[in-house]
Order: structure tokens, then C-alpha cells, then sequence
């Protein structure tokens, strides 16, 4: 979840997968466009982008599904680009689960034992095992419409793991289940996943479950990768505009740099003034930038923060007024527009139980945020 | 709110016994002639048949014309070996034909149904386009192709296969071609509707768990496949038993199915008692395996539940 609970640089070793500049067409669209990506052994990694990125065609060509046009995957270091997909140490989980009707919850999870022509007596104990893992003890003679959501994604992923596959593939797993139920399937799943220390590749659209379960996130777009890294990298530090972006909520603030000293930049933003930023830790090479600040790192307060508080020059104080108020339970979003023109969007945690907002819409406000809190992106 | 709910319940009220009246107006009352009339004994008489309900002559009338009825005529039926023979006959050519449909008709449901998404459409227009033309004119079509100076005996003859002309039309495999011929649509469609319904992952599910294309086809996709299959035999195995022209125009006088006993009887011997009985027999024959799919489709309802 964190770095420092999974790092992928202490797993072992050489990778378990490699996927090396592989390419695939449908017809004149390019789904994957030369992606190479190293995923270890152990590790839990997401594939996430929108809808139409290519992250569930790469999917499918771990998988065997479809083949690479151009490119190489090595599984342990063989080639599998050839190999047919039930021939491949490789299982997938389906988006819909793909459960077969016809056959009950224990059939379903030996499917793939008797396929593998294991003893009758071994099948029997390891569906068992995988009953008893996913926990549906007592449903393994229902067939599966006689399941609910959440059981049935649970028979997918026992049917999946029966095999003990060197890496489980997962299509948007979770899809399919409502909210509290996909929060509390996540956990487990990590869960699973460290206690099986099986590799598993998850792909999803959805940023906050590829931040919950995965060590490493890829984040896909238009076929390429745009930035691999862990999920508190891909937030605090993300590698461009489009990533921001797509990760979570962000201000943008698009500018020049007029000055830089000591590490710190000074922008010449169009919508809220000077705006001095950290410099970034890779090298500029263009002065057109944007000063990207998360919401809940920017602060409100009615005159700003006392001049002692740190370097108060160092910080920076944005006036506007209250332009919009969200409610949300946990946190409260205002929206502020900024005299200097630009509107910027900042979270606060509701710590208290008070009756109204600390804010009211037309209430002027001061928003700071210190220059560590600002990244600098190309445009 | 009560007037409310019966402007909406009337009409869904009146949905919900049509099909009843329907089959009770043009199947049970009809059917229930069929029954009087294999109950009754020929005359040369118009309409052919004894005793006639009169029901001017009163209820003494009726209640003798009750008592007169008698069942001779089923009697016949079993004591004499034309008619069990035709039956035999019948079921034999049906099961024969359904096999021999479903061997032809699968595949090409399975390859429709793999065919992609745009095509399908054009396939199933392929399948149904022969219902443009009518049946008898297509069946008369075989009898051209399938004669002694035929298109079959005259393109084996070119390709040197024969040496001679065979003898096809008058012959049980002339019926065969006719009946697997005139009925391959209606075992095709009902496979195609279930095959195509079956999510591609299925098949992508069952390679990913390590079976072959044949054991995945074995395994999956022929068991879900079953509805499909019992559709295909009922819509072929019950006209089959009952098929009249096919037989009568393409094999030869050998042998009878119980449609042709039944036309002659009627039409040949007036006899319309015989002939209806010969009737309410068949459909006792058919009832079996409908009651059969029934019971089948319903245990695998519940199972499903």
C-alpha cells in the first residue's frame, strides 16, 4: 500500500515478467504502442487508465488472448508471446467473472485442477483449501446464479488461484460490486495477495482501488505508459499534466518562471499572481510550466497565517472569496475564487461536529500553501 | 386507487387467458371432434360417420348416441400390423432424420454464431431465405435433381464417379435428403439463438483454466448448449412423425408413415373414424416427448433457482 510496507526494490531479484516494447494493432488503431514494463515476483501491480487505453488489451496478451504484433513478454525469462493461453502458468480473473452456469461451486474451482490431471483426492483437498480461503464454505454445491455479487466473485477468484498460477491476471475484479463491498474486497485481496506472495497484475479504471491494493501502479494512456510508480509517488509526485490529472483532484496553475532561487521557483501565474514553488527535483527544460496543488494542501483562513508561522515569506497567500461549498461528511470542498482571477478548489477535514461550515459561500478567505506542496509540470 | 387498479389489471387480466382461449377454440373443440368422431363407426352416409349428435331430438337421443359410441376403432388400430407398422415407421424415420439434422445442423449453428457480429445477420438470412419459395415447389425441385435422368445422376455420370444411373428418387434416402433438406432451418435457428447468447469469456475462461478448444467445447459450451439441442429436436421430431408429403413424394411405396395411412384411410377409404383414431393416437405418441422436455426444462428451472 505504501513504499515502505511493499517496496518493489526489495523483491527479489530478476523480474518475474517482462514485457518488452510490444505492440498491438486492431485494424489501423494502435491499442498498445511499444510498452515495456518490468513487474517482480510478489508484487501487486495495477494497470490504470481510462476506458479505451489499452490496459485491458495488455491484459489479454499476458494472458494469451490476443498476441503481440511486435515486442516480447518473458515469463521467467521465456518467451510466451506463443504460447497458447492454456498452456500458460498465467490465470485470469474475468471482468463478469465468467463463472460456467452449468456447474456447481466446487466444479467451477476444480475446472482447471482436472484440466491439470491432478489426482482425484488432491483436487478435492485443494478445493477445500480455496473454499475455505475465499471463505464459501457451505455454498460449494450452489450454482453460481445462486450466489449473490460479492459470492461469486469470490468462486472467480478461488477458481483463478486454484491453479496456483505463477501470476493471477484480474480485469476490473471488483466492477461489478457496490461501494462498502468493493472497499472491504480490496482489503482482503491484499490481504490474500501477500499471504500467497503470487504475483497479481489488477487492471482498473478506478484510481482510489489501484491506490488501495497496489505496490506499484502503471498508469496508462493511449497505449503508453505514462508514469510507473508507487501509489504515494503517482499522488505527491506525478511525472506530468495528464497524470495529475488523472490521479485525484488538482489545481492547476499555468505560468512562467521569473525568477529562481535557493531551490525555489517564482511563477508569473495568469490567474493568481506570483506563486513561489519548489523546484523540481528533474531538471526544466521549457519556462511555460503549471504549478499543480493538491486541494487538501491548500488552507483557508480569514487573514491568512500568523507571521510566525515557518518562513512566512516562504509561504504563499492567495485572496478570494468563497465561491461554492461541498459537503461530503468526512471533508468539506470549497471552491474559491481568487481576486487575481484564477478559482482553486481546496479540501478541508471536518475534525469537529459543528452545524455549519468553517466557510459560507461570498466570505473572503486567505488560501496558502508552502512551496514543498507544489509541483511543477512542463506544459 | 380501486378504479385505478382495474383499468390496469382488465386488459392484463385478458392477456393472460388468450393463449387459453385460443388453444381451447382452435385446438380443443376442434381436437374434441377429432375424439367423437374415432369414437363413432363408418357409414355410407354424409358426413361419413355414426351415431350424429342430434340435439333437437333431445336428451333421450343424446344419452343413445353416447352409448353407441364405442372403441372399435382403437382396437383395429392395435390388432392390425399396418398401422403399428406405420407408427414404427414414423418414429423411426423421425429419429433417423433428427439425428442427421442435428449432426449438419450444430455446426453450422456454431459456425454462425462464431461468425462475427456484422456477418450474422446475413447468415440467418441465408438460412431462412428457402421459405421464400414455396415448400411443395421445392420438393418437386429434388424430385428434378433427384431422378433417374437427374442434376445428381448427370453430374456423377461427368465425373465419372458412376457408370450408370442410380436409381435415388423412390427411395428412403430420396425422404431423407427431403425431410433433412425441408427441415434444417428449423433445427439451425433454435442452436444458433442458444449458441449465440453464450459469452465469448466463457470459452476464454475455460482455455485460461488449461482446457484444449475440444475440451472446452465438450465441457462448456455443448452442456449450455442443451436447451438449444431440445428446441431443435422438438421442432423437428414431432412434424417429422406426422409428415405426409415428403414421404409421399419422394420414397417409395414400400413402406408408410402414419401420415400416409392416415390420408388414405380418410381420403381413399372414408373411413374418418379409423382416420381420426389414427389421429388421437399420434398425438398420445407426441405428447410423451413433450411431457419429457417438459419435465427436463422444468428440473433444470428449479436447479437453476
Amino acid at each position: 500500500m505504501t513504499e515502505d510496507a511493499g517496496d518493489p526494490a526489495d523483491l527479489a531479484g530478476a523480474p518475474l515478467l517482462q514485457i518488452e516494447s510490444v505492440e498491438k494493432r486492431f485494424g489501423g488503431f494502435v491499442a498498445v504502442d511499444g510498452l515495456s514494463l518490468d513487474i517482480k515476483a510478489g508484487e501487486f501491480f495495477a494497470l490504470l487508465g481510462p476506458s479505451g487505453c489499452g490496459k485491458t488489451t495488455l491484459l489479454r496478451m499476458l494472458a494469451g488472448f490476443e498476441t503481440p504484433d511486435r515486442g516480447r513478454i518473458l515469463l521467467d525469462g521465456q518467451d510466451i508471446a506463443a504460447v497458447l493461453p492454456h498452456q500458460r502458468p498465467v490465470n485470469m480473473m474475468f471482468q463478469n467473472y465468467a463463472l460456467f452456469p452449468h456447474l456447481s461451486v466446487a466444479n467451477n474451482i476444480a475446472f482447471g485442477l482436472k484440466r491439470a490431471g491432478l489426482p482425484r483426492r488432491e483436487i478435492r483437498e485443494r478445493v477445500a483449501e480455496m473454499v475455505a480461503l475465499v471463505k464459501l464454505e457451505g455454498l460449494e454445491k450452489r450454482k453460481p446464479d445462486q450466489l449473490s455479487g460479492g459470492q461469486q466473485q469470490r468462486v472467480a477468484l478461488a477458481r483463478a488461484l486454484a491453479r496456483r498460477p505463477r501470476l493471477l491476471l484480474l480485469d476490473e475484479p471488483m466492477a461489478a460490486l457496490d461501494k462498502k463491498l468493493r472497499e472491504s474486497t480490496q482489503l482482503e485481496l491484499m490481504a490474500l495477495q501477500k499471504r500467497l506472495g503470487t504475483s497479481f497484475v489488477i487492471v482498473t479504471h478506478d484510481q482510489e482501488e489501484a491506490m488501495t491494493v497496489a505496490d506499484r501502479i502503471g498508469v496508462m494512456q493511449a497505449g503508453r505508459l505514462e508514469q510507473v510508480a508507487t501509489p504515494r509517488q503517482l499522488y505527491e509526485t506525478p511525472a506530468s499534466r495528464w497524470v495529475a490529472e488523472f490521479v485525484g483532484d488538482v489545481n492547476m496553475l499555468d505560468g512562467s518562471i521569473a525568477a529562481r532561487e535557493h531551490g525555489r521557483l517564482s511563477v508569473t501565474t495568469s490567474g493568481a499572481g506570483t506563486v513561489a514553488a519548489a523546484e523540481p527535483r528533474q531538471p526544466l527544460t521549457a519556462t511555460s510550466i503549471s504549478v499543480a496543488i493538491r486541494p487538501e494542501k491548500i488552507k483557508l483562513s480569514r487573514r491568512g497565517p500568523a507571521a510566525d508561522v515557518g518562513h512566512a515569506d516562504a509561504i504563499n497567500r492567495l485572496d478570494g472569496e468563497i465561491a461554492e461549498v461541498g459537503y461530503y461528511g468526512g471533508l468539506t470542498s470549497y471552491k474559491i475564487r481568487l481576486d487575481a482571477g484564477a478559482t482553486l478548489l481546496a479540501k478541508m477535514a471536518n475534525t469537529t461536529r459543528l452545524d455549519v461550515d468553517a466557510y459560507r459561500t461570498g466570505q473572503h478567505v486567505v488560501a496558502w500553501f508552502s512551496p514543498d506542496d507544489c509541483v511543477v509540470l512542463e506544459r | 386507487m380501486s378504479s385505478a387498479r382495474r383499468i390496469f389489471t382488465r386488459p392484463a387480466r385478458l392477456a393472460a387467458i388468450a393463449p387459453y382461449l385460443w388453444m381451447a377454440l382452435f385446438f380443443l373443440v376442434p381436437f374434441g371432434f377429432v375424439v367423437k368422431i374415432s369414437l363413432s363407426q363408418s357409414a355410407i352416409a354424409q358426413p361419413p360417420y355414426t351415431p350424429l349428435f342430434d340435439l333437437a331430438a333431445g336428451w333421450d337421443a343424446l344419452t343413445a348416441a353416447f352409448a353407441a359410441l364405442s372403441v372399435d376403432n382403437f382396437r383395429l388400430l392395435m390388432s392390425d400390423n399396418l398401422y403399428v407398422l406405420s407408427y414404427l415407421r414414423s418414429l423411426t424415420v423421425a429419429a433417423v432424420s433428427t439425428a442427421i439434422l442435428l449432426l449438419i445442423g450444430y455446426p453450422i449453428a456454431y459456425a454462425m454464431a462464431r461468425l462475427p457480429r456484422g456477418w450474422q445477420p446475413f447468415a440467418m438470412m441465408l438460412v431462412i431465405v428457402p421459405f421464400w419459395t414455396s415448400f411443395l415447389i421445392r420438393i418437386y425441385a429434388w424430385i428434378n435433381i433427384l431422378q433417374h435422368d437427374g442434376l445428381l445422376n448427370k453430374t456423377l455420370l461427368a465425373l465419372h464417379l458412376i457408370s450408370a444411373p442410380l436409381v435415388w428418387l423412390s427411395t428412403d434416402t430420396a425422404m431423407y435428403v427431403g425431410i433433412v433438406y425441408s427441415y434444417l432451418p428449423f433445427m439451425v435457428l433454435p442452436l444458433y439463438a442458444t449458441l449465440a447468447k453464450l459469452p465469448h469469456a466463457l470459452g476464454e475462461a475455460a482455455a485460461d483454466l488449461g482446457a484444449s478448444p475440444r475440451q472446452a467445447f465438450w465441457l462448456v459450451t455443448f452442456p449450455l448448449s442443451l436447451p438449444g439441442i431440445g428446441a431443435g429436436v422438438l421442432l423437428c421430431f414431432i412434424p417429422i412423425v406426422g409428415e405426409f408429403v415428403i414421404p409421399d413424394l419422394l420414397a417409395g411405396s414400400g413402406s408408410q408413415m402414419i401420415g400416409q395411412t392416415l390420408w388414405l384411410e380418410f381420403f381413399t377409404n372414408r373411413d374418418w373414424p379409423v382416420a381420426s383414431a389414427i389421429a388421437v393416437v399420434l398425438l398420445g405418441v407426441l405428447l410423451l416427448p413433450l411431457l419429457i422436455y417438459e419435465r427436463v426444462q422444468r428440473r433444470q428451472l428449479e436447479g437453476g433457482r
